[in-house]
């Protein structure tokens, strides 16, 4: 193979890297908790009893489930100004996250309250406890113990997902990958070293979601 | 400067889709070929296979689409091969695909009850055998609805492509905001078209799992 890789050529720049890296990690925070915050809200929403609620939640979860998370991006930054609703490129990318993982975590908060078995529910009833009450303490802790295997996926695929940012100029990972590639046009190392970092930060962040999970539903079974 | 009808936007959108829809189709269908040959090679294969086709998931799972299309992109013409965006697109879509593809699949071969396996071995079956008569029959019934369910994502990864100069929907859209300065109706519009593509294979998916639930019960 004629190519000579020169991965030297990327060492100056591992600050840029090490900055987009930074900014992946911030989206990925802040689109997993308020995303995740949002699903449980819509999934609450989803099992209430008024159905035009329940209905909006429907439309949301099918319209943001069956459109591309790019597509989605490019409608909030260019389109949203239209409506007076000015964004800079993080806040953008930040919210296209949350609206994203939203709809998908609310399917998979709704699925595991679904699975709680109805006795439950019935006899916190006769506990004479209220709603507010049945759903903090004994439906979403179970239900988000059963699909905490499943949340954590679709986080890692979010924060995976948030590379395409770059489109509308967030300074993260993959913006961080272009600029350089732009300025040593070494294409290929560039996006290898990338592709790299993204495997380490979604191994990384599957393992401290599965920690986390631990720590939030093993340690209190046994107490 | 020439006047646009919401007609032309959605006329020069449909045109366009009918790239994500074929290139849809051709990285399912590719993808499924691989998918099923890694499947097969992760089953029946021995230790180094395993571990080959879990790293190739891992790999594939673990990282951007995005990043996989821009070192098929500018990967492949340092050795030596000519690329355009079309070649690129299907490329890193059907490594993506299959690598999805054999996770699902291989959760539903793994459904299969382990007695089926040793009592088609106590039959006498070799692997292909086993496979072909037992195995894969049942697994097929399990894996419909993850399969096509798993399509609405290949749908929504050409998306991506766009990104690397494929003239797909979303890149459509993105060159008639840029000639009409209407980014709300065209993005709009866009996501209509994405959401008329995939809802029908996401309720098809849905109606499938309802009835093989059924079935299995």
């Amino acid at each position: 193979m004629a190519y000579q890789f020169d991965f030297g050529a990327i060492l100056p720049h591992w600050k840029l890297l090490l900055d987009g890296v930074i900014l992946t990690t911030e989206l990925a925070a802040i689109g997993a908790v308020a995303g995740v915050g949002l699903g449980i809200l819509g999934a609450w929403a989803r099992t209430a009893r008024t159905p035009f609620i329940s209905q909006l939640v429907g439309v949301y979860v099918e319209l943001i489930r069956n459109t591309p998370f790019l597509v989605q991006l490019f409608f909030i930054f260019f389109g949203l100004p239209a409506l007076g609703v000015k964004l800079t490129e993080f806040q953008a990318a930040a919210l296209a996250m949350i609206v994203n993982l939203g709809a998908y975590s609310t399917e998979i908060v709704r699925a595991g309250i679904q699975a709680i078995p109805a006795g439950q529910i019935e006899a916190a009833q006769s506990l004479a406890m209220n709603r507010v009450q049945i759903f903090r303490y004994i439906i979403i802790r179970p239900a988000l113990k059963k699909i905490w295997p499943a949340l954590s996926s679709q986080v890692v695929i979010v924060m995976l997902g948030s590379s395409v940012c770059s489109q509308i100029a967030a300074e993260e990972l993959t913006f961080a990958a272009n600029y350089i590639q732009g300025m040593n046009f070494r294409a290929f190392e560039v996006y290898f070293v990338t592709t790299g970092l993204y495997l380490v930060m979604s191994i990384l962040l599957r393992q401290i979601l599965k920690v986390f999970g631990n720590f939030l539903f093993e340690r209190r079974n046994h107490a | 400067m020439p006047e646009f009808t919401l007609w032309d936007i959605v006329h020069n959108l449909l045109l366009a889709a009918r790239w994500t829809v074929l290139l849809s189709i051709v990285a399912f269908v590719l993808g499924s070929i691989v998918g099923l040959v890694l499947l097969l090679v992760r089953t029946a294969g021995n230790r180094w296979a395993v571990r080959f086709v879990r790293c190739y998931v891992e790999l594939f799972q673990g990282t951007p689409l995005l990043m996989q299309l821009f070192i098929v992109f500018f990967g492949l013409p340092l050795l030596g091969v000519d690329v355009s965006p079309w070649i690129a697109a299907t490329f890193g879509l059907t490594l993506f695909t299959s690598a999805f593809l054999t996770e699902i699949w291989r959760g539903c071969v793994e459904s299969v009850a382990k007695g089926q396996w040793e009592a088609s071995n106590a039959l006498g079956m070799n692997f292909t055998q086993q496979m072909r008569y037992v195995i894969l029959p049942q697994a097929l019934r399990i894996a419909v609805p993850p399969t096509v369910g798993f399509s609405v994502q290949v749908v929504k990864g050409t998306a991506v492509t766009s990104i690397i100069g494929f003239i797909e929907l979303t890149k459509a859209g993105t060159m008639i905001t840029n000639a009409t300065y209407a980014p709300f109706t065209v993005y709009g519009c866009v996501a209509v078209l994405y959401f008329l593509i995939c809802y029908p294979l996401s309720l098809y998916a849905r109606y499938l799992e309802g009835k093989f639930r059924h079935v299995t019960r």
